[in-house]
């Protein structure tokens, strides 16, 4: 039932962002210009220095019809140096504004792309009601599965309840068969369980053997987990969300995490390379939910930039900075050796593989239990990336010639020597 | 049946009346306990409101706290860069080419530096590089990251900001100019071109200004007789590897003779090549570094060895001289025979700090034409005047000197007239000194600059003429501190930036047109030059020879002579406050952390003085009083040291050391007092006094005793005329009454080591010197501690790589063999071997570089109960520290004694206040080590580090590992060519190629450990008697 209604509910909401398109190109011809069709042009030309509402590198566009005309603004956007070297006070005083950063050139927009632009601006559609509708009709179906596995426990359980129903339902039947034919159902002085099993000294004893044995077995199982953090999950300086950035907008491990192709440590990204992007993302516009609010995100936002020292207001760098401390999630004892280029590079290993569904975590906790036993049990089960790497040509050759290894385990390849990892 | 029997405790009890018996009965304790002394007193108990119940409270929830925090592991911290460097990769290393010009050492280096620390030295191998780094400029990495350090400029004791100590400058000189003061400039060698020309322009802003170059040792007789000969103050350059036949006149080559350097090509020649090597005869006093590796070397006196020197020029000049006798007539009769005979390929070098004899020295190089001795292309790296440091002194004391201006030198230490110095100090107006650490002579000057670090600052050098180096910062100065080029321009009111003005000054004067960048980037360049210098010496024919080869034979000391040399590890001492240097063994005498007084065996004997093994494993010697000329060491210890000329004790300049370093490293005897006249030979008295020196020694067993599979050695006449199995002896075993060789027999099965990597260490000891650099290379690319002396003493030093040095016990090694292979009975043998223990007279000398072997059959893995070490398919012996129970087992079953076990954590521990407990001297561990904790064993893992560094590179980068690119710390310290590392695997290596030399052995191959690490025999170009 509750499916139903969703399902009903996004396509209403489907509908609706039909009837807006429909609606705005007659809106939109008013002002002689398609605003859907400028959002995207605005998108992939304008929004890496202008905001529609907010100044940026670039300033706030809202208005700038009223206050520009058309002619001046396609000169100005078709090449803006031409136009200030023409003498245009506007475009001049403009230029001097923004600190005498040129605008970039777009000499191939054509009039009518220009005017969708300019519409968008003036008016940007109402697009957030269409994400959260698509939002909701890409999260329904994959429910799915989980929903059959809990119907088919479900029913088990439902056909155990009514096997032990029956039990009893036929017990008091045979029972009661028995009364009408009169036979006594005498109940022997039996001794009660638990005496008679204190009075068996083998049970006893092998009971006591198990709980020895048991106890042990949990007591090792404590130990063993002391010192070993899965699922560490500190509490960072900066709220930064892996599901935001790997997640929802994609970004590859690699963009941030630069050195792992090269180096032996993963390296955290600094601050710089944060402010590639964020230098003109400072508000978060993505999916909010209770506990994290768009005000909560803009405000790490704000916490970057104050560690950066960026101020967003002149789009200037202050100079001041605060590097962030940032508590290390997986920590490696100093005695091991572990180098990420090897495994990243060299062996393609999926960053995943040991740090888990990281795009999914919202904040950053320890996936694996990086015990020595988790990786040596990883180098005996996975495959040397051979092929196309001339290091191994003659290995490989060797190998398979003399012991017919074709694809031998990072373990058969010297993987669990101890000085490949301890030095 | 119950017993009514008493016992007495004393006769007292029988008098019942006895009041102390009524009184002992009553009380449990003789004396009365202190109870009120202990509780204090009894209202303040009472006030207190701590109760013992509240006590035991708190006392639980403490533990109870302390136990359940501990259950936390530490939170990390991880501080990314804000803006990242561009060149700076987290977890890569970087190299910058660069160079040392300490005034001391000259070096052309390549720095590697960690997250921008740098954290090891190697060597600059581009062509044009002209000196390899030694194990001082090794080390100078942890000079660096010494807290010790100047921090900020001072004047007078108190801080100053820089501004106010450039204007008080400035203004000084500027009223100095006007009523006509004299500046003075005292700064080491500079040999820096650029600088040169800074201080030429001070000098033209202040007119009144002297520049004095002032070496600590000084080389200022071999300078003069430079100049003499061709009007320029340098040094002839040798390039030992044009030499077959090489005559050392007590000049040390292989170590600081002239700024050292010369080892490289020297040991090129030494390895025998088609049947041949050079020969080597050194005559020398001390026995030195050049001493022990020379074929034939004469100990001989100072006065001797002037004669022998005038007596060779006079051979092969025919320039007829009369000498008095000497008992090296024949000696020298045949060496100069031989060197007409090999002429243009024969040198002739001599350290005897005297300008006559330096004369002679050019006199003789240039009458045999040699190949090897180089005028045109002189060394600049010693440019000290001893007559204008003796002027200044005088010009100060008589108050003509209103301002002086010292540079990275410390006069007050190391002047033999400091007092003098002192006294001069004190009537001039203003003092400057520019210094890296805080010493003797910044204590008594008004104002005092830190200087920046080498690692730290722009700079250039021309280490020879028209070989120019480019010194580059490879971090940022950690402390404010300054350069002298910074503050000079800035004096003399030129506000560029030293960095610009180099930079323009190489463009200009040097470069030529040639890029900038590529000369930053190798760090050297070669001009190529047009104009000949080889005109000049025209005029040295003329030259006057025979005037000095007359003083010179008369030149001669009566009685005991001193001889002052610098040691290896510490040189002048500006590195005094470096751990790694005071702990590194004397490769002569095997001593660290002293200096001492090197006594031949005969006058030991004379004078009564001894050393002795003592119970605990020691060496303890005895302590002298030496005077010369009035000037007294009360007490300095004696090492009798065999190779020693009679008659002469040595003793080593730069210990001593007190202002500013750390306790533990204020050690040895200051003996610059004795250096008078800048002459390093003085008459001495010797006294014996009382007392008895713990020696921190690594080596108490001199000798090999003729056992002669440990260092095999042969004569080059028989390694050429006679079959390998002759001069390098595989052992034999009787196997089924059969003689086979004895690594055919084997407990073991072999591993297939055939795939991939298999690596092996090559250990040439024609070509080691012994010079230790690759000792202290290990040190800083392992995190090797530092133990200091008492711990050196009870031989736990931690080095990783040792190089035993041995004597022979007869003339020879041969003969030490053949006397233990004859001995005649269970008597003889007994006495015999007693007699083996004791070095000979002037023995012969061989070093051997020991590490792990890498036993592929290792008797140490087989001994550990935890399998803490292990064999590794690449053929490395593995260590993994955090396995290791410290049983020990490992160490004794080693038979090389090459492992070394922690007994205490050197790290952040008081008791072991060496670099390690520092946060500063952290910053040169480097991060792909793990540094050691108590309890554990830890050895040479062939530098594992380095292999998986460049398996792992070539893996991701996709291609084949070039020979050369394997190297262990060692093997790239090693300029010799000693030690060669590489893969066997790999049949093209060089490593492979040389494994086929004949010379192979292993170290004790007998044992059947399967080393893999080889040596080669040490072939001597001896004649046999």
């Amino acid at each position: 039932m509750k499916n139903v209604i969703l399902r009903s509910f996004s396509l209403y909401m489907l509908l609706a962002v039909l009837m807006v398109s429909l609606v705005s190109p007659q809106f939109a011809s008013a002002q002689e210009g398609d605003p859907v069709a400028g959002k995207q042009l605005f998108n992939s030309n304008c929004a890496a220095c202008h905001r529609v509402n907010q100044k940026l590198v670039g300033p706030a566009l809202v208005g700038v019809t009223q206050k520009r005309t058309k002619e001046w603004l396609q000169k100005w956007i078709r090449n803006s140096s031409d136009l200030i070297n023409s003498g245009d006070a506007q475009a001049k005083a403009i230029f001097e504004e923004f600190n005498k950063v040129p605008m970039t050139p777009f000499p191939l927009l054509t009039d009518a792309e220009i005017d969708n632009i300019l519409a968008y601006v003036e008016a940007p559609p109402p697009a957030p009601v269409v994400d959260t509708a698509v939002a909701s009709t890409t999260t329904a179906p994959s429910d799915g599965g989980q929903n059959i596995n809990q119907f088919v426990v479900a029913a088990l359980i439902i056909v155990l309840l009514l096997l032990v129903v029956m039990l009893v339902l036929v017990r008091q039947i045979l029972s009661k068969i028995a009364k009408a034919n009169g036979i006594e159902i005498t109940s022997t002085g039996r001794k009660p369980i638990w005496k008679a099993f204190a009075e068996n000294q083998f049970l006893v004893l092998v009971t006591v053997i198990f709980l020895l044995l048991g106890s042990a077995y949990f007591a090792y199982g404590y130990l063993m987990q002391v010192g070993v953090d899965q699922g560490y999950q500190p509490i960072q300086p900066i709220h930064y969300s892996h599901k935001i950035h790997a997640g929802a907008n994609q970004i590859d491990c690699n963009y941030c995490h630069s050195s792992a192709r090269t180096s032996k440590t993963s390296g955290i990204p600094s601050l710089n390379v944060c402010m590639n992007c964020h230098k003109s993302i400072s508000e978060y516009k993505g999916e909010t939910t209770a506990e994290y609010s768009k005000a909560f995100y803009d405000g790490e936002i704000q916490k970057l930039y104050k560690a950066v020292g960026w101020d967003a207001e002149v789009q200037q760098y202050s100079g001041e900075t605060q590097p962030v401390e940032w508590v290390r999630v997986h920590n490696l004892p100093d005695f091991a050796y572990f180098n990420h280029s090897q495994h990243v590079t060299v062996g393609g290993v999926a960053c995943q593989t040991c740090h888990g569904p990281v795009q999914e975590m919202e904040i950053m906790s320890q996936f694996s239990p990086l015990t020595m036993g988790w990786c040596i049990n990883c180098h005996r089960q996975t495959e040397v990336k051979m092929d196309n790497n001339p290091y191994y040509e003659k290995i490989h050759e060797e190998l398979s010639k003399k012991y017919g290894l074709e694809k031998p385990t990072v373990a058969e390849m010297g993987g669990l020597e101890c000085a490949k990892c301890h030095y | 049946m119950a017993s009514s029997k008493k016992y007495w405790k004393s006769v007292e009890e029988l008098d019942v009346n006895n009041p102390i018996v009524a009184k002992l009965r009553q009380n449990e304790f003789v004396e009365e306990i202190p109870t009120a002394d202990f509780l204090g007193n009894k209202t303040d108990l009472e006030q207190s409101s701590t109760s013992r119940r509240d006590f035991l409270k708190y006392l639980g929830f403490t533990t109870a706290a302390a136990s359940l925090a501990a259950c936390e592991g530490p939170i990390v911290k991880s501080i990314p860069y804000v803006v990242k460097p561009e060149q700076i990769t987290p977890g890569v290393a970087n190299y910058y080419a660069t160079s040392v010009a300490d005034g001391f050492d000259f070096a052309n280096l390549l720095v590697k530096t960690r997250e921008g620390r740098p954290i090891k030295i190697e060597n600059n191998t581009t062509p044009g590089s002209v000196i390899p780094a030694n194990a001082r400029i090794q080390a100078s990495v942890l000079s660096l990251y010494d807290s010790g350090r100047l921090k900020e400029p001072t004047k007078d004791g108190q801080s100053i900001a820089w501004e106010d100590f450039h204007l008080d400058a400035v203004i000084k000189f500027s009223e100095l100019m006007d009523e006509a003061g004299e500046i003075a400039l005292l700064t080491g060698t500079l040999a820096s071109p650029s600088t040169t020309k800074i201080i030429d322009a001070f000098k033209e802003a202040y007119v009144n200004v002297r520049h004095v170059v002032y070496d600590a040792v000084s080389e200022s007789a071999a300078l003069d007789a430079f100049q003499a000969v061709y009007q320029k103050r340098a040094l002839a350059d040798y390039d030992f590897s044009k030499a077959d036949y090489i005559v050392s006149v007590d000049a040390d080559f292989l170590g600081d003779w002239q700024g050292g350097g010369y080892a490289k090509g020297y040991a090129q020649t030494r390895v025998p090549k088609d049947g041949k090597m050079s020969k080597h005869i050194q005559f020398e006093s001390n026995l030195t570094l050049s001493g022990s590796n020379a074929d034939q070397r004469v100990p001989l006196n100072s006065s001797d060895l002037n004669r022998v020197l005038v007596k060779l020029y006079s051979a092969i000049t025919g320039d007829a001289i009369s000498t008095v006798e000497t008992k090296a007539d024949e000696i020298v009769k045949e060496v100069a025979a031989n060197l007409k005979k090999h002429g243009s390929k024969a040198v002739v070098v001599s350290g005897i700090q005297d300008k006559n004899a330096q004369l002679l020295v050019l006199a003789i190089n240039q009458a045999l034409q040699s190949e090897a001795f180089d005028a045109a292309n002189p060394k600049l790296i010693r440019q000290g005047n001893n007559a204008e440091v003796d002027q200044l002194i005088k010009d100060m004391n008589a108050g003509t000197i209103k301002a002086l201006i010292i540079n990275n030198v410390n006069p007050v230490y190391s002047l033999p007239n400091a007092q003098e110095f002192i006294d001069g100090l004190k009537k001039v107006d203003y003092s400057v000194v520019f210094s890296l650490r805080p010493d003797e002579t910044t204590a008594l000057i008004q104002y005092v600059a830190p200087l920046s670090h080498y690692l730290e600052s722009w700079g250039d050098v021309e280490i020879k003429k028209n070989h120019f180096s480019l010194t580059q910062p490879t971090i940022n100065p950690l402390f404010s501190s300054i350069t002298f080029q910074d503050a000079l321009l800035q004096w003399g009111g030129n506000e560029t930036p030293y960095y610009d003005y180099l930079n323009e000054f190489w463009k200009t004067e040097i470069l030529k047109g040639q890029s900038w960048n590529q000369a930053l980037h190798d760090g050297v360049f070669v001009a190529q030059t047009t104009e000949e210098i080889k005109s000049e010496s025209t005029a040295s024919s003329a030259f006057d020879f025979h005037a000095s080869a007359n003083s010179l034979s008369k030149t001669s000391i009566e009685g005991m002579e001193l001889k002052l040399y610098t040691k290896t590890s510490l040189g002048d001492g500006r590195q005094a406050n470096n751990p790694w240097l005071q702990e590194m063994p004397d490769p002569i005498t095997r001593v660290s952390w002293d200096n001492y007084v090197s006594v031949s065996v005969s006058d030991a004997k004379k004078l009564g003085l001894e050393n002795k093994h003592v119970a605990n494993g020691g060496l303890n010697g005895s302590y002298v009083k030496l005077t010369v000329n009035g000037k007294t060491l009360p007490k300095v210890p004696v090492i009798i040291q065999p190779g020693q000329a009679q008659g002469v004790v040595g003793l080593a300049l730069g210990y001593g050391r007190q202002t500013g370093l750390k306790e533990e490293l204020q050690v040895g005897v200051n003996a610059y007092a004795l250096y008078q006249g800048f002459n390093n030979v003085q008459s001495v008295t010797i006294e014996k006094v009382g007392g008895e020196h713990e020696f921190a020694c690594l080596q108490l067993q001199n000798t090999l005793m003729g056992r002669g599979s440990i260092i095999k050695e042969t004569t080059l006449d028989k390694y050429n005329n006679e079959k390998p199995e002759v001069w390098n002896e595989k052992v034999q075993v009787s196997v089924d009454h059969k003689e086979v060789p004895a690594t055919s027999v084997d407990l073991w099965t072999e591993f297939d080591r055939s795939v991939g990597h298999h690596f092996n260490l090559s250990i040439d000891l024609n070509a080691c010197t012994g010079c230790g650099a690759c000792v202290i290379a290990c040190q800083a690319e392992n995190n090797v501690p530092v133990v200091g002396k008492s711990e050196i003493r009870k031989s736990r030093d931690m080095h990783w790589l040792r190089i035993d040095r041995y004597y022979s016990s007869e003339e020879t090694f041969k003969e030490d063999n053949e006397k233990r292979e004859n001995f005649s009975g269970v008597w003889e043998s007994k006495s015999g071997f007693g007699e083996l223990e004791v070095a000979s007279e002037n023995p012969q000398v061989a070093f051997q570089p020991v590490m792990c072997q890498h036993c592929n059959h290792a008797p140490c893995e087989t001994v550990c109960p935890v399998a803490a070490t292990s064999h590794g398919k690449q053929g490395q012996n593995q260590m993994a520290y955090n396995r290791c129970v410290g049983t020990r087992y490992c160490a004794n079953n080693c038979p090389y004694k090459v492992r070394r076990f922690n007994w205490f954590l050197y790290s952040n521990n008081d008791e072991f206040d060496y670099n390690m407990n520092d946060d500063l001297g952290k910053m040169v561990l480097n991060p792909d080590v793990v540094v050691r904790s108590r309890g554990v064993m830890e050895k040479c893992s062939l530098c594992i580090q380095k292999t998986q560094k460049t398996i792992l590179d070539a893996k991701r980068d996709g291609r084949v590992i070039k020979d050369g690119e394997f190297q262990t710390a060692c093997s790239n310290a090693c300029s010799n060519g000693a030690l060669v590392f590489g893969d066997i695997n790999d049949k093209e290596s060089h490593v492979a190629e040389i494994k086929e030399s004949n010379r192979v052995y292993h170290l004790l191959e007998e044992v059947g450990t399967k080393p893999n690490v080889f040596y080669h025999v040490k072939v001597r170009n001896t004649t046999e008697v």
